[in-house]
């Protein structure tokens, strides 16, 4: 009995009026009964083109059809075999331009709602199934992870199952990675990272938070202290600047700052935390991103009154995922499209304002999206008292600087392999957006997977 | 979880201790910090690495308790542990090939500055180590300036020990009375780092001082540490914290260091009325 609905089945949302005001998760979830229901909108595709459009090939239809006979556990088994953090993915993954682009159902009506059904299940399971570690057989060997972003936990994990001693450096002092600091609570609900990385505890990887490697370690001290391997999962750290007049303003962060001081110092509970931020009345965003919509987002939640996005080109071309740039207009955040800031007006010291120059969209650039050019004599000024900054991020310099002989691009992602993630020193290896620059959780996911299977063949060589 | 070895007070608001940290301990040079949480809810807070042990394992930190976190700090005693303690942070101070260097330090700057004189007399230089305090109760670091120091200048802003005045002054005098300094480094409030710089300019002598801005993962991340050197962003946690003083915007970072005077206010407030994690 297949369900032939055009639409998916909904999902329960929290009222937007009141969810912009807190920080609790805003979407939640289908029950067992919506989760079978919209399983059923699966064809079960001979040729499975949904599989190809996920970057870790997650079996779809195999587990949506478990779904539908309500056999849950099954379902988590079979997306486990290629995804390690289901719960993180089926939340954040930008399935419309990814498994969801290529199914079927999309061609008439709404594709089957694939990343809703990965997020129930792997709910399901974290509420229901007690996790049993498995007896895993050390086989002598020890690899070094640096960082705990999601490059490094699944590389982690997938050694540790496979024998090896693992240990995850961290700079911070709470493993996640951008699960963590970057990705706010009401989209990411921190305790589902941290249950992953008691997951990964419970066999057998060592956490070392407060570990800055390049300072207190170098890559070269790993191997001295008996590390077989190395994988550089360090992100993209690097938070870029427009260069504009006014950057240096009190009022003024970087998405990175901003984001840091509420998710990972909880500063939206200060003073019950010690970590301090400064909202203001009125706030702008410079970016299109995900990053620049969950900035705006905790800005509002924050107690801003407007909150303006600012980007220089269409709706079209924004990276941001699809939902989340609805769920931003649900909750009031003000997209002002085609604006390009040239500078940032102060007073005291203070932000005032910010001046934009209004953009017209000409021939595609390099990146294939039409090339957004100012119309002359367009500026404009909008008063605002807080901007944020959220225009990309590049890798971190600091392991690079510290390490002989690591090449890098000269935009700082570091050079691998693609097949294998080998960086240009014998038993290091790289991935995640320290390679790619900022990208997606599953592409760093599966960049971690791909490291430790070449790390396993390295090492048992 | 690391452990305060030996605590010391130095003067009703500036503290010592020594923290059990042998992997920082091993790396750490003068010039470099660590960054600090007290506990679970505590804001992360940079101080210098005021000395080390490699052998014991040990860092020293020196702070003076100004706010909730340092306050915080302050109460822990020996054989109680910090919670977060991450470093070596910032890059090492450039200090060979230095024949004569006046450190300067400002209060608390004093402390900081101590390190890089030590380190400055171990290879060779001679030291002139110039330090100011508000009064003679505040004076700290004195006894070790001595042993690293080939002469210490003291000032009191009230005159009740040593040279009544500022540092800049003594400073001035020196160079006037024909000193020929190749190096100056000036470690304390921003206002005595920019007057200092202002001068040695004039005289053109080669000047480092250390920006104390506002950091949260000193790893190059937040930007929250941004400084203008030289019309160029510089982030004070990987390219400083020590930076050409005759460069360094001292007006913009003077603003940006008041930015959270409000809330620091209002925290601390609340943290002495017991609501704090006291
Ligand atoms: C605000 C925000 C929202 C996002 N939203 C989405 C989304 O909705 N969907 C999506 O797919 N992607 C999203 N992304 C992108 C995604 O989070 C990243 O692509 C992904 O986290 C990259 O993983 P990673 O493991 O490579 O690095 P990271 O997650 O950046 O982790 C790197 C870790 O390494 C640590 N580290 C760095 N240097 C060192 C060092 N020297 N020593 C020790 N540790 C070090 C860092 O502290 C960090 O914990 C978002 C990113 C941000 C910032
Ligand atoms: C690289 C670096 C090294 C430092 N080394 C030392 C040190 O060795 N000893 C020491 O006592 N302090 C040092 N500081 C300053 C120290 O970090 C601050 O005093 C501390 O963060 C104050 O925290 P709080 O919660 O106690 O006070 P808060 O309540 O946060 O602030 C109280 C007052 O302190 C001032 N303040 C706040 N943050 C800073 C800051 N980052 N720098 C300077 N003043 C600030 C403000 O005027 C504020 O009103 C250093 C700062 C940096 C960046
Ligand atoms: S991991 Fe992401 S892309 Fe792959 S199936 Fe799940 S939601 Fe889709
Ligand atoms: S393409 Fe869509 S309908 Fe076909 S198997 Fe995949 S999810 Fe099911
Ligand atoms: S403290 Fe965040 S970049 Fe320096």
């Amino acid at each position: 009995m297949s369900n032939t609905a055009l639409k998916k089945v909904e999902i329960t949302e929290r009222d937007p009026k009141v969810r912009n005001k807190d920080f609790k998760e805003v979407v939640l979830g289908y029950t067992e009964e919506e989760a079978k229901q919209e399983a059923k909108r699966c064809l079960q595709c001979k040729h499975r083109p949904c599989v190809q459009g996920c970057p870790v090939n997650v079996k779809i239809p195999d587990f949506i059809k478990l779904v539908s006979e309500g056999d849950f556990e099954g379902a988590y088994e079979k997306i486990k075999e290629t995804n390690s953090l289901p719960a993180v993915c089926g939340r954040v993954c930008p399935q419309e331009s990814q498994c969801e682009s290529r199914c079927v159902r999309g061609i008439k009506g709404e594709s089957v709602g694939i990343g809703r059904l990965e997020r129930f299940v792997a709910d399901w399971h974290m509420k229901n199934v007690e996790e049993k570690p498995s007896e895993i057989k050390l086989n002598g060997k020890k690899v070094a992870i640096v960082g705990s972003g999601p490059a490094g936990l699944s590389c982690a994990g997938d050694l540790a199952k496979k024998g090896y001693e693992v240990t995850i450096f961290e700079a911070f002092h709470t493993a996640g990675g951008v699960l963590m600091y970057g990705i706010p609570e009401f989209r990411l609900p921190k305790k589902i990272v941290q249950k992953e990385i008691e997951n990964l505890k419970a066999i057998g990887v060592k956490v070392e938070t407060n570990m800055v490697i390049g300072k207190v370690f170098s890559i070269e001290e790993l191997f001295e202290q008996g590390f077989d391997a190395v994988f550089i999962g360090s992100g993209a750290g690097l938070p870029s600047f427009m260069k504009i007049p006014g950057e240096n303003l009190n009022g003024v962060y970087t998405a990175n700052e901003f984001l840091t001081r509420i998710n990972l110092m909880k500063a939206y509970k200060f003073p019950e935390t010690d970590t301090p931020i400064k909202v203001g009345k009125k706030v702008a965003v410079i970016g299109g991103g995900n990053v620049a919509m969950d900035a705006a987002r905790s800005a509002k939640r924050l107690g801003a009154e407007e909150v303006f996005i600012i980007y220089r080109r269409s709706e079209e071309e924004m990276p941001a995922r699809l939902e989340e740039v609805h769920h931003a207009k649900e909750e009031g955040i003000i997209f002002k499209i085609l604006h390009n800031p040239t500078q940032i007006l102060g007073e005291n010291g203070w932000v005032k304002a910010i001046e934009c120059v209004k953009m017209e969209l000409g021939e595609p650039d390099a990146s294939g999206r039409r090339r957004p050019i100012p119309i002359k004599g367009s500026e404009e000024s909008l008063e605002i008292d807080t901007v944020i900054i959220a225009i990309g991020q590049s890798p971190n310099p600091l392991i690079k600087s510290t390490t002989k002989n690591l090449k890098t691009h000269d935009w700082g992602g570091i050079i691998i392999d693609e097949q294998t993630g080998a960086t240009s020193i014998p038993g290091v290896y790289a991935g995640g957006d320290a390679v790619t620059g900022a990208a997606t959780v599953i592409l760093a996911m599966g960049a971690g997977k791909t490291a430790a299977k070449s790390i396993d063949e390295y090492l048992i060589r | 979880m690391y452990k305060i070895i030996k605590k010391r007070v130095l003067n009703p608001s500036v503290k010592s201790m020594e923290v059990y940290a042998p992997a920082i301990a091993k790396k750490a040079e003068p010039g470099q910090f660590i960054i600090l949480r007290v506990h679970e809810k505590g804001e992360r807070i940079p101080l210098t690495i005021s000395d080390f042990n490699r052998d014991k394992g040990t860092v020293t930190i020196t702070f003076q308790e100004v706010g909730k976190t340092t306050k915080l700090l302050g109460r822990l005693e020996e054989g109680e542990e910090i919670l977060d303690f991450v470093g070596p942070l910032g890059k090492a101070s450039e200090l060979e090939g230095y024949k004569k260097v006046a450190v300067i330090g400002g209060g608390l700057g004093t402390a900081i500055a101590y390190p890089q004189a030590k380190k400055l007399h171990n290879l060779g230089a001679e030291v002139h180590s110039i330090v100011g305090f508000r009064n003679k109760d505040l004076i700290i670091y004195e006894e070790e300036l001595n042993q690293v120091s080939d002469k210490v200048f003291i000032t009191t802003d009230d005159g009740s020990n040593g040279h009544k005045g500022f540092v800049s002054d003594v400073l001035q005098q020196l160079i006037e009375e024909g000193n020929k300094y190749d190096l100056v480094i000036a470690i304390g409030p921003l206002i005595m780092m920019k007057v200092v710089s202002e001068l040695t300019k004039k005289y053109g002598i080669k000047t480092i001082v250390s920006m104390n801005t506002i950091m949260i993962d000193g790893t190059g991340m937040c930007g929250g540490c941004r400084v203008t050197v030289g019309g160029e962003i510089k982030f004070a946690c990987v390219d400083g914290p020590d930076f050409d003083g005759h460069l360094v915007d001292f007006d913009e970072a003077m603003r940006r260091g008041a930015m959270y005077k409000e809330e620091e206010a209002y925290s601390d407030h609340i943290c002495k009325i017991g609501l704090g994690g006291n």
